[in-house]
């Protein structure tokens, strides 16, 4: 018997969907779900009792994405929902989100922790604000890869011209927003065209289902360009007979890789050592890389605590108190200049104050409105931050792990805001700061 | 950077792409050392079922060489299988750890809380608990439980803010954006910290085969004496069953989970190694919890309302 092997060699891509239930979203997600067998007797037992207790002729599918009363009572999807599914090739993590404007915060929560999302348009009305949107989002939270799902070809007689009208539009658009690999695929989640099996209506289409593409995206990429980081989380020192004299920096690899020998900064002390050795969950290790949970253990004794960054000598951001971001503002009260905050940074938490709120984006357009004094739930715009302490700060498009931050309320804990380091949006042209901010480059 | 990273072909995944298993437990394993790093008195929930089993598990890898720096927390409905509290016992030795208990039949002895007419003692948990992590001043409490369980489940955070009466609230939850989890809260709330979040029952089993952990017996099939109850197999004992009409017959059984006696439902079943178990769950047709679990049929949100009240 080999299942158990042939299973755990797969691999897991989380991926997010955005688009409204007009577009057939909860129809997709639920073929997908059906398909890959993820939808059980049970669970469609208890969608039926439900749809049917409510008078519905047809079992209603997203009951099995609408988890909570409020969501049931109001047929809408509130909070991002995670639902989990696989094929023999993968596993899938997706994070189901709402696609109304008013909830911009949850699709941002999806899309941090996405390799790939899907952004579905309905071929009858083609790339609309809502799509534009959902781009804007993908972009700024540079999502490594975009799939845009031309749904409902059924109903445009699955004409080659209607979806490579489209998805000219959306490539033109999302390429000059720096989103960085876009895939199109004309669909039909109702009928089922290229969601799992190709279609027949489409012969004219030469490129993989939906699902295939979903498992063959490479899920990892090239190590060669990223900065190696490790954010400290904790110090292990058992200091018992057997491992008197054990001390390691325990953490999850954030970019890049580290390799026993190799010159490591402390950051923000400056402090300089040699990797003596790394500790894979137990096992010793030459190299380890991203997204690896290590314990690092390091040739001197030098002091080092929860929040501290090691990263390789020759490859050292510059630290700085004082950053610019852009943010999507998630919680209901408002963000202010002179906002008291606390700034939370891979494992460190520091003071901050808010210096400044130089503009607000609207995402319909892409413009900019400047100095909009506040930022309210949902709201994106670039914040500038002043922190109590200097912090290794890199530009999010270089890293999304130590380029993001969120701002917290010191009063009652809450959750204020996601921050972005640096630059919005990818361009062409490397973009000169007229600010000149000496501090740290991107 | 002087590693040679080979050049990913187009449509396969790099060399340096982590199987889902090691992904997922490099997640558990950091959001472990975050709760270490993060608070006080933490403390793991352990029923000696497979999913607290797997969770103790990482803690150890995650602080190796060293123990955890965490104390375990049971809540005892005084109808658990002997095999479990024996397999409980014999881990929280072994490992040098320390056990707080909250029992059920205490409170029920106390004239606290009063057995349920249907007899089922797993709404009865829920105070025990939250007094005992009160009492103990717990501020971070660890669950196995999985998004992928139930629909309420589905929507839960990693990081699970509860006030003062330990109630959660699905409209005030924090959003968790990258791998920043939030832990801030007031003197008296906890957070619940679900380390096993992104993992599918199958995940579970498979890690469990990986690792090679030991499970309590009950896993696999054996021969038992039950009864059926609502469409499930229930075993027969002192706890209050079988009752007029019920009869007891042998059946080769396995659990595929672990709780309360008087609401866990065994399945036929023949797998008696981890192999075969894997392979019977890949075919099944049916959930986990709809399988063997009453406490979930109650009402189309019985898992909503009782997470809201403190439970898990």
């Amino acid at each position: 018997m080999s299942t158990t092997t042939e299973l755990s060699e797969t691999t897991l891509l989380r991926f997010a969907t955005a688009g409204s239930v007009d577009d057939g979203k909860s129809t997709l997600v639920g073929r997908l779900l059906h398909d890959s067998k993820s939808v059980l007797v049970d669970q469609l037992e208890a969608v039926e009792r439900a749809s049917a207790s409510r008078g519905q002729d047809a079992p209603d599918l997203a009951l099995l994405t609408d988890g909570l009363r409020a969501e049931r009572e109001q047929g809408i999807t509130i909070d991002v929902a995670y639902r989990y599914f696989a094929t023999p090739r993968r596993r899938f993590i997706l994070a189901d989100t709402p696609g109304h404007v008013q909830y911009t915060r949850n699709m941002v929560t999806g899309a941090s922790t996405a390799e790939l999302t899907v952004i579905l348009v309905d071929a009858r009305n083609g790339v609309v604000e809502q799509t534009r949107r959902h781009a804007a989002i993908a972009a700024l939270l540079r999502v490594p890869h975009v799939v845009l799902a031309v749904n409902k070809m059924d109903l445009v007689d699955y004409q080659e011209s209607v979806f490579a009208a489209i998805a000219e539009e959306f490539t033109a658009y999302a390429l000059e927003l720096g989103v960085p690999e876009i895939t199109a695929i004309p669909i039909s989640a109702l009928a089922g065209d290229n969601v799992v099996d190709p279609s027949a209506n489409m012969d004219w289409y030469g490129g993989p289902t939906f699902l295939e593409h979903l498992e063959t995206v490479p899920v990892t990429h090239d190590l060669s360009h990223c900065h190696a980081r490790l954010p400290v989380q904790y110090v292990i020192r058992p200091q018992t007979a057997e491992h008197p004299d054990y001390r390691g920096y325990a953490g999850q690899i954030a970019a890049g890789s580290f390799r026993v020998g190799e010159s490591v900064t402390v950051l923000p002390s400056g402090r300089v050592s040699r990797i003596s050795g790394i500790d894979l969950l137990g096992e010793p290790v030459d190299v380890a890389w991203t997204t690896q949970s290590v314990t690092v253990l390091l040739e001197d004794d030098i002091d080092i605590s929860r929040g501290d960054l090691l990263v390789p000598t020759k490859d050292a951001p510059a630290t700085t108190q004082d950053i610019e971001a852009t943010v999507c503002h998630v919680a209901d009260a408002p963000l202010t200049v002179g906002h008291r905050v606390l700034l939370k940074h891979g494992t460190r938490t520091v003071k901050a104050i808010v210096k400044d709120i130089p503009s607000r984006l609207t995402l319909d357009d892409l413009s900019l409105h400047p100095h909009p004094g506040q930022l309210v739930a949902n709201d994106i715009g670039r914040v500038k931050v002043r922190t109590a302490e200097p912090l290794p700060v890199d530009s999010y498009a270089d890293s999304r792990r130590t380029g993001s931050f969120i701002l917290i309320d010191p009063s009652d804990g809450t959750t204020l805001t996601a921050g972005m380091v640096g630059e919005s949006f990818a361009s062409p042209e490397p973009v000169k700061d007229e600010a000149e901010d000496d501090g740290w480059d991107f | 950077m002087t590693t040679t990273v080979a050049e990913v072909e187009e449509g396969t995944d790099s060399p340096y792409a982590l199987s889902h298993l090691d992904a997922l437990e490099s997640e558990a394993v950091h959001i472990f050392r975050e709760v270490a790093g993060e608070f006080e008195r933490p403390v793991i929930l352990f029923s000696g079922g497979k999913d607290s089993i797997v969770m103790l598990h990482l803690a150890l890898k995650a602080f190796a060489p060293a123990a955890i720096p965490f104390s375990l927390l049971h809540v005892d409905t005084g109808h658990n299988f002997p095999e479990v509290l024996d397999y409980r016992d014999r881990t929280v030795a072994e490992h040098g750890l320390r056990l707080h208990v909250a029992s059920v039949q205490d409170y029920i002895d106390r004239g606290v809380l009063k057995e349920r007419p249907d007899g089922t003692r797993n709404p009865l948990q829920t105070l025990p608990l939250t007094e005992k992590i009160q009492s103990e001043k717990f501020d971070a409490v660890f669950g196995g439980g999985r998004r992928d369980e139930e629909k309420a489940r589905a929507k839960e955070r990693v990081f699970s803010l509860r006030d003062e009466f330990s109630q959660w609230d699905p409209r005030r939850q924090r959003p968790e954006l990258w791998n920043l989890y939030n832990g801030r809260h007031a003197p008296g709330e906890h957070v619940r910290v679900f380390p096993l979040s992104n993992w599918t029952e199958l995940d579970v089993w498979q890690y469990i085969a990986r690792e090679g952990i030991e499970l309590p017996e009950i896993y696999f099939a054996h021969e038992r004496e039950v009864f059926a109850r609502s469409g499930m197999w229930l075993t027969a004992g002192e706890w209050g069953g079988p009752k007029d009409g019920e009869t007891v017959e042998k059946r080769l059984v396995r659990y595929r989970t672990v709780g309360d006696m008087s609401c866990t439902g065994a399945v036929d079943s023949d797998a008696v190694t981890l192999e075969q178990v894997i392979t019977e769950i890949a075919a099944s047709r049916l959930t986990e919890r709809g399988a063997t679990r009453a406490d979930d049929k109650m009402s189309e949100a019985a898992m909503e309302d009782r997470k809201r009240e403190g439970y898990f």
